[in-house]
């Protein structure tokens, strides 16, 4: 499966002249034929979903960088302009706007796909740490771009976050104000924030260009998770194309469906109405949240009482993910056959969804029912503030303590020898999401 | 056999839209904070998938903002040329574009615009043409915010996106003016509101029950009778609070109908080509155990 034999064959002389010249024709006809997997399931559509996305975020967002103006008296008021005289301008800004956040369900989905069948262990580091800093270049990105329509949780969101790099004792204060351009955030910051927001989709889509080399490098994990031997290949893995070209392309249209639905019909529901408020310095809004994506992390920066330590928190919750695979010890890659591994992956999906959800609430306010338990340190126990340190605390520790020792401990299912064969013994649990059944054979 | 296999497979796409829906359901709590009370629903024409403005709901309220609100309040992102928009207020037919349309003319000739003098750069007075902007009730808002107690009434460009409950919101507020609770200390230059966001507690005497709503520096804009209305509708508090709120969700984002149309055809489309390229998947892939 690693670095196939070429098959192609140039066959005019034009393609032979560039064959021995740059051989990209070669290039992409080799991709086309990619042994893959035969077994892959939709949860392994959305990489194909992702870069879609950042090819609709970097189209659109070039069309709508010709009408912006970065300007913190007309920033607001151009982008109204864009939604109301430029041709088709209210849907190129409201599938840039609501693509951050379909790129953001899709890459949250592949995430968790790579952590459930163990996509990050050997040979297949480097595609899991190369995608680790994608994720990281997105959220920057998304973050600066938020900013740019200056409305009051523009503002507020970039304030807040800017002032973290305040919180790094000594170097914190020069670094912020070099950053903003100036003591406070204002027209420099907002160019700046334009500049590289312009810049880092094309940091992701190079990275993505490593992150595709080392896929085929490693080639593709599995359901399964087991590598599959030369001499199995024939009968283990299928031509990228047509089979998954056609796999990926349904699922892609399903989810554009999806995309279209928020495009169309509630553009702004996934939005807070106070970005369309213009940035006012004088006035805080009532309740400053990031957008729903940023939720998990931001939850984490609030839990930890000391400013630097929450800084620090919520860049580890981000910076694990990099070591991923040097914390897990288990040999097997698949939770398909880790049982108590799975358990523990399943309280995580659901734990970072409280996290989210701890996110965008007040830290006082009750979790249950409107009653005060006891005063726990520094605040009641029945608030969101704990709740969120629960929850952080499990984050920290599913990576931490449960990935190394479960894998230590446990005792796996026993392993298929070949893909072919959970195929004809029927799948488990998870596969009532994956295309394995034994009828398909007839 | 093939039903079998088309129940799983249907199972299979069901289960991934609801994997999907689920995490982007995940995304509501950013919006129900600070809602304690939600507004009033004014059960608008231009609500859900198909809802389509009504024209003469927008003429209305057009000139109940132009006739109430736009003496204190701007609307900068507006062009007169904008109501006459397809979907728009002052939208015809026969109109040959936007900008001619003989209504918007008319209208934008009423209002006045500063100007220079083309040739001497003195400043003067002009009629209004349909290229103009709504002209501003203030010089600046240094001048807005003075001739307001300090904080310059917001611009009703994006009203009813800037706050949560759009339309619904709006018309809530402009007829949620109530009868002071007992008890409730108010502040000078305020007035009571029934959906204005807020928190009273600081303002009522230890232990009573805390009334819904909070502060608003806007008096009660409306009366009964206040606009007399070019069609027979008659213009009670309710019906032209009800007709500004539909202008201003119309301003707000004027070309939401068409989006909407438009969205139809893309899902359609969409949801055939997904057919289709289902059935081109089921038999690429007939035959291969997998």
């Amino acid at each position: 499966m690693s670095a196939h034999e070429s098959t192609y064959v140039p066959k005019t002389g034009v393609e032979k002249w560039l064959d021995t010249r740059l051989p990209i024709i070669r290039f992409g006809a080799d991709y086309m034929s990619l042994p893959t997997p035969k077994n892959l399931n939709y949860w392994y559509t959305f990489g194909g979903i992702l870069m879609l996305c950042l090819v609709i975020q970097i189209a659109t967002g070039i069309i709508l960088a010709m009408h912006y103006v970065p300007n913190t008296e007309m920033a607001f008021a151009s982008v109204e302009r864009i939604m109301r005289d430029v041709n088709g301008g209210d849907l190129i800004r409201y599938v840039h706007m609501n693509g951050a956040s379909m790129f953001f369900i899709a890459v949250y989905i592949h995430m968790l796909r790579g952590l459930y069948y163990g996509s990050y262990k050997a040979p297949r580091e480097m595609i899991w740490i190369i995608g680790c800093l994608i994720f990281f270049l997105m959220i920057a990105t998304a973050f600066l771009g938020y900013v740019l329509p200056w409305g009051q949780m523009s503002y507020w969101g970039a304030e807040v976050i800017t002032n973290l790099i305040g919180a790094i004792p000594v170097i914190g204060e020069p670094v912020l104000i070099w950053l903003r351009g100036g003591p406070a955030i204002d027209n420099a910051t907002l160019n700046r924030f334009f500049s590289l927001h312009y810049l880092l989709p094309f940091v992701i889509a190079g990275c993505e260009v490593l992150h595709m080399w080392a896929l085929h490098t490693a080639g593709q994990n599995n359901p399964v998770g087991i590598l599959i031997p030369k001499e199995r290949e024939k009968k283990d893995t299928l031509p990228f194309h047509p089979y998954f070209t056609v796999k990926d392309g349904f699922v892609i249209i399903v989810f554009l469906m999806l995309f279209s639905v928020f495009v169309f019909f509630m553009p702004n529901a996934l939005g807070h109405a106070d970005n369309y408020i213009p940035a006012n310095p004088l006035v805080t809004p009532p309740h400053i949240v990031p957008e729903w994506y940023m939720l998990p992390f931001y939850a984490i920066l609030r839990a930890i009482p000391d400013k630097f330590g929450g800084v620090v928190a919520m860049f580890a919750s981000i910076g694990v993910l990099f070591v991923l695979p040097w914390l897990d010890t288990s040999k097997v890659r698949s939770m398909r056959y880790r049982p108590t591994m799975r358990t523990f992956f399943i309280l995580f999906v659901i734990n970072a969804l409280i996290l989210g959800w701890c996110g965008a609430q007040l830290p006082d306010a009750p979790v249950i029912g409107d009653f005060k338990t006891f005063i726990l340190i520094d605040g009641d126990l029945n608030s969101y503030l704990w709740l969120t340190r629960f929850t952080t605390a499990y984050y920290f520790a599913f990576f931490f303590v449960i990935m190394p020792l479960v894998g230590l401990r446990e005792t796996p299912k026993q392993i298929p020898a070949t893909i072919s064969e959970p195929v004809l013994s029927g799948g488990d649990a998870m596969t009532a999401a994956a295309p394995a059944s034994a009828e398909k054979k007839g | 056999m093939t039903l079998q296999m088309n129940i799983r497979a249907m199972k299979k796409t069901l289960a991934l839209i609801a994997a999907v829906a689920g995490l982007s359901l995940a995304a509501q709590p950013a919006l129900a904070v600070g809602e304690k009370h939600p507004p009033r629903s004014g059960g608008f024409s231009f609500e859900g998938p198909f809802g389509t403005f009504d024209q003469g709901q927008l003429q209305r309220g057009y000139k109940v903002y132009r006739e109430v609100c736009a003496s204190c309040h701007s609307m900068d992102l507006m062009h007169f040329r904008t109501l006459a928009e397809p979907g728009g207020p002052f939208y015809d037919s026969d109109q040959v574009s936007p900008a001619e349309n003989r209504f918007v003319r008319a209208l934008a000739k009423e209002v006045q615009i500063a100007d220079i003098d083309t040739e001497t750069g003195e400043p003067l007075m002009r009629d209004g043409t349909s290229a103009d902007r709504f002209p501003n009730p203030y010089p600046n808002p240094t001048a807005a915010a003075a001739a307001n107690g300090g904080a310059a009434p917001p611009d009703l460009s994006v009203m009813a996106k800037a706050r949560g409950g759009g339309a619904d919101y709006i018309y809530s507020l402009l007829t949620g003016y109530a009868a002071v609770p007992q008890g409730l200390q108010m502040r000078p230059g305020q007035n009571y509101n029934k959906y204005m966001s807020g928190d009273l507690t600081p303002f009522m005497p230890e232990g009573a029950e805390v009334p819904p709503g909070g502060f608003i520096a806007m008096a009660n804009p409306l009366s009964d009778g206040q606009v007399t209305y070019d069609d027979d509708t008659v213009a009670s508090v309710d019906q032209m609070s009800k007709d500004v709120a539909a202008y201003i969700a119309w301003a707000s984002d004027p070309r939401q109908v068409q989006r909407k149309q438009t969205g139809m055809g893309v899902l359609i489309f969409l949801f055939i080509f997904a057919g289709i390229t289902y059935v081109s998947y089921r038999r690429i892939w007939k035959g291969v155990a997998h």
